[in-house]
């Protein structure tokens, strides 16, 4: 792909995500709120894509488009799917609030390296070097996430289940079983 | 939610989308060590096509397909799978969750089994957490 109509994905992708964002913050009705969320992921996943990060998009096409919008949609169940207006009294502070979060936001933006530089810590620290030459030898998978995921980091990855797992059980605490669950298991 | 009574068009969609979801799952279960994905993907995307056989066919149907008893027990065992591989490394004298103890006479061949057995827990663990999550949220509404 030549880099103008890389640029040019880019550029569209983003804008579509900020138009993505408008929509969701001016809607009031909730169900078109969790299907602009799953399109957010959506174009998120597309932006990853184009970043060469398949893996990455991968999951968040899974469980930002897929998953996410599904829970959403059961919430809507529990509750009413319609948000209400906010107070006209409420709206200065909101603004000061937004506004300062994104202030906040760019001044830390002003930090990070350009887009692609390539003199970043991340290209060009060591181990990123010793990775590449040597998974091949140690390991002998061709996917390198999937290696380092699973063996260079393999206890992260654990702690990351136990996450999983474990919130998994708060929601089941939380919400706990219904009731004729709970009938049939006592019978 | 139980659309089984009408809506013909979806239910047969349904019924051939499901099995190719299913199986797309498993490939990028085993595959992930030669393409993108691996456990955590192929696990939400299972969950994905039970929750479309939930959603079409009704929670009932869904919760006889996979108990919720069950599902308690398999988010535990994938984890205790994970784990487990890194406590047999560490009882045959090599550093936690080190696959190379598998088949030391080839340590790649143990790192291929040590990867595969580790994705297959987290696999079997975020699947099973997420179809929790969504029994718990859809099955309260019914209430």
């Amino acid at each position: 792909m030549n880099v103008f109509a890389f640029d040019a994905l880019n550029v569209f992708l983003l804008a579509c995500l900020v138009v993505t964002a408008i929509a969701i913050a001016r809607l009031r009705g909730l169900f078109a709120v969790a299907m602009l969320s799953g399109i957010y992921s959506l174009l998120s996943a597309s932006v990853f894509v184009l970043l060469d990060a398949v893996d990455v998009a991968f999951t968040e096409a899974a469980v930002g488009a897929g998953m996410t919008t599904v829970l959403f949609l059961a919430t809507f169940g529990l509750t009413r799917s319609r948000e209400n207006a906010a107070s006209h009294e409420r709206r200065l502070p909101a603004l000061l609030v937004s506004v300062a979060c994104g202030a906040v936001l760019l001044f830390a933006l002003s930090d990070l390296p350009p887009f692609g530089a390539a003199d970043t810590p991340v290209q060009t620290h060591p181990i990123a070097e010793r990775y590449v030459e040597t998974t091949h030898d140690e390991v002998g998978i061709p996917n390198m996430v999937t290696t380092l995921l699973a063996s260079y980091r393999g206890f992260d990855t654990l702690g990351e289940v136990m996450v999983v797992f474990t919130a998994g059980i708060a929601v089941l605490m939380l919400l706990g079983r219904c009731s004729r669950e709970r009938a049939e298991d006592d019978h | 939610m139980a659309l089984h009574q009408e809506h013909v068009v979806l239910r047969v969609v349904a019924k051939m989308l499901i099995p190719m979801i299913l199986l797309f799952a498993l490939y990028v279960q085993f595959h992930g060590d030669y393409g993108p994905g691996g456990g955590f993907q192929a696990g939400v995307i299972f969950a994905a096509g039970i929750i479309l056989y939930a959603l079409v066919f009704g929670l009932g149907a869904a919760r006889q397909v996979v108990p919720p008893p069950v599902l308690r027990r398999l988010a535990a065992l994938g984890v205790l799978l994970y784990a487990g591989v890194g406590v047999f490394s560490l009882l045959s004298g090599y550093a936690f969750l080190d696959y190379d103890a598998i088949d030391p006479e080839h340590p790649s061949h143990g790192q291929h089994l040590g990867i595969l057995l580790v994705e297959l827990g987290v696999g079997i663990t975020v699947a099973s957490v997420m179809l929790m999550l969504f029994f718990s949220f859809a099955g309260r509404g019914r209430q």
